[in-house]
């Protein structure tokens, strides 16, 4: 702080950060609580837990693993979600690159349709999509889950930016070389698209961790679950036994925020260039 | 500038190209290229998306429980929907919901933006922090605020007690199961709007406060008069998709309160998902689904087209 700061800029500078402080403990501590929660155990109808846990315990953990599928339901967003990302991007990617490279007639008309389908609500297309899926035979299978998420409108718009940024010189290059289009796509755009790739392999696998309704729907099958799912269901068990009910939190929050903490320039990143350019 | 280019249907995808790729030496080539590069996603999209969009159109046309074979009844569905007041307390509550979570994820996310823009330090550790609720997913973010909001020994609540006040009911008050999930929902995607209003922040140029500071402007008149017409832009985004996310709000009303008590804080969605799923009633669900998406759309275009008025792309 300045010494020679007038009146009026220090009480800008406290109210600077007191806003800051408590954004950061609003934001942070119920996540604290949750960790707090899960460790104390015995929390019932009455206790509320000491913020310093006289008797933690991981007992929580290990009843969530024991009475519950647990680890098969991790296992199943995992595997989910993993598929998601792999498949979100080769169909972005391919279709990125015919949007950015590839001219056709009607191209305009097409890319417009792309994009008109995330104005779409999952709502409005869960009843046909159950009466397909069940059709094929599909409900309470994996690729019932997976099969409405291999194609992303966003996925497909996100690379299509990245690919319109790199130049076209280095293309013409390449086909003056007698490279193909696929050699093109393999050689000169992925490797100069990584970040979008980056940022995209992320909002895949958190859209896919995180995914309730269309999961709710085609997952009936406990050991099928996924975590928010099996959650969701936690409550119906334990009604208030919080301890295990925020063990299960933790446990579906762990996972996303190592992947976050890894990659959070791309994430941010990502959300930001959306409300900008 | 903005979101002409960064969303649906706006953006100018025919870009000229500069090669000619060898079009005329293998038309029939080039073109099994391009459908080498397209079907990957136009399959998925046609047979997930575009088809079950035509044919939700169809069902909601038909009585039909999903099991017994449909029976063609016009426009009824709608004509129920409509005089329905069940429909009408859903779209209620949900527009209760984005009244209430609007106003608290901008000023908040604003507010946060403001800041970080102005600290000096730990300015992308900060971002982070904020950030984290984003990443979650709505159903531990549901089931953390019930905790958090429990009504007899929720730290909400024994907090409060200390200060010798009377905790309301929370979740299981049909008054404050829609505040609930407000609190619960804003908290989740402030720092969502946060960075998207802080991208904005940084793309203004320093050069306008300066002018403005010499013509002797405060803090108050600058934010009014410089950095929100800037930002406009940014907060149109923020809007748009706040009101397109907000019409579809489910997740967390289904671990929170499940659309209770007694149906005080039911929307659109559960309401699609019960009349589905509970009452066999997969007609009306389409239907509602239909009316659902129209209002989205609507809403949608009419931000669009007013945009102008008050959005300021330089």
């Amino acid at each position: 702080m300045n010494s020679r700061m007038t009146g009026r800029a220090l009480a800008g500078w406290i109210l600077l950060h007191v806003v800051i402080v408590a954004g950061a403990i609003a934001m942070f501590f119920p996540f604290l609580w949750t960790v707090i929660t899960s460790i104390s155990p015995g929390v019932g109808l009455t206790v509320t837990p000491a913020l310093i846990p006289e008797n933690p315990s991981l007992d929580a953990y290990a009843r969530l693993f024991a009475e519950r599928p647990f680890g098969r339901v991790i296992l199943n967003s995992f595997g989910l979600a993993l598929v998601t990302t792999v498949v979100q991007l080769i169909t972005s990617s391919t279709a990125a690159y015919a949007f950015s490279r590839l001219p056709f007639r009607g191209r305009g008309i097409v890319f417009a349709v792309y994009l008109a389908t995330m104005m779409i609500p999952l709502q409005v297309l869960i009843v046909p999509l159950f009466v397909e899926l069940k059709t094929f035979g599909l409900l309470n299978t994996y690729l019932g889950a997976l099969l409405p998420t291999f194609a992303s409108a966003f996925g497909i718009f996100l690379v299509r930016q990245a690919i319109n940024q790199v130049p076209r010189d280095l293309d013409e290059a390449a086909t003056l070389d007698g490279a193909s289009h696929f050699r093109i796509f393999f050689s000169v755009i992925i490797p100069n698209i990584r970040p979008a790739l980056a940022t995209l392999t992320i909002f895949a696998f958190m859209g896919s961790w995180n995914s309730f309704l269309w999961p709710l729907v085609v997952l009936r099958k406990p050991e099928l679950q996924t975590l928010p799912i099996a959650l969701a269901g936690l409550q119906g068990q334990y009604t208030t036994e919080w301890d295990i009910i925020m063990a299960g939190s933790v446990v579906s929050i762990l996972p996303m925020l190592a992947l976050y903490i890894f990659a959070q320039k791309y994430v941010i990143q990502g959300v930001a260039s959306s409300g900008i350019k | 500038m903005t979101l002409s280019t960064a969303r649906p249907g706006l953006a100018d995808s025919s870009t000229p190209p500069k090669v000619t790729y060898r079009v005329r030496r293998g038309k029939g080539r080039y073109t099994l290229t391009v459908l080498a590069f397209l079907l990957p996603s136009a399959i998925p999209l046609t047979l997930f998306v575009l088809g079950p969009m035509v044919a939700a159109a169809w069902i909601s046309l038909q009585k039909w429980n999903l099991l017994a074979p449909m029976s063609f009844v016009g426009f009824d569905n709608y004509a129920k929907l409509l005089t329905d007041t069940t429909t009408r307390d859903v779209f209620l509550h949900t527009v209760y919901y984005i009244a209430g979570y609007l106003p608290l994820v901008y000023i908040g996310g604003l507010a946060l933006a403001l800041a970080l823009n102005a600290a000096l330090k730990g300015r992308a550790f900060l971002r982070g922090i904020y950030f984290l609720p984003v990443v979650t997913s709505w159903i531990v973010v549901a089931l953390v605020w019930r905790w958090l909001l429990n009504p007899s020994n929720g730290i909400v609540n024994s907090t409060l007690a200390v200060f010798g006040i009377d905790g309301p009911g929370w979740w299981t008050d049909p008054v404050w199961a829609m505040p609930s999930i407000i609190i619960a929902s804003a908290w989740k995607d402030l720092g969502f709007v946060m960075v998207i209003l802080l991208a904005g922040l940084q793309a203004i140029n320093p050069d306008m406060y300066e002018a403005a500071k010499i013509d002797g402007a405060g803090w108050w008149r600058r934010l009014v008069s410089v950095t929100l017409p800037l930002l406009s832009p940014s907060t149109f985004f923020v809007f748009v998709i706040s009101l397109i996310n907000g019409f579809q709000v489910f997740d967390q009303v289904y671990a929170m309160t499940g659309g209770g008590p007694n149906g005080a804080s039911e929307v659109v969605v559960q309401q699609i998902y019960d009349l589905t799923f509970r009452y066999g009633a997969a007609g009306e669900a389409s239907a509602l689904s239909w009316i659902l998406f129209i209002v989205i759309l609507a809403i949608t275009l009419i931000q669009v087209r007013g945009q102008k008025r008050w959005v300021n792309y330089e």
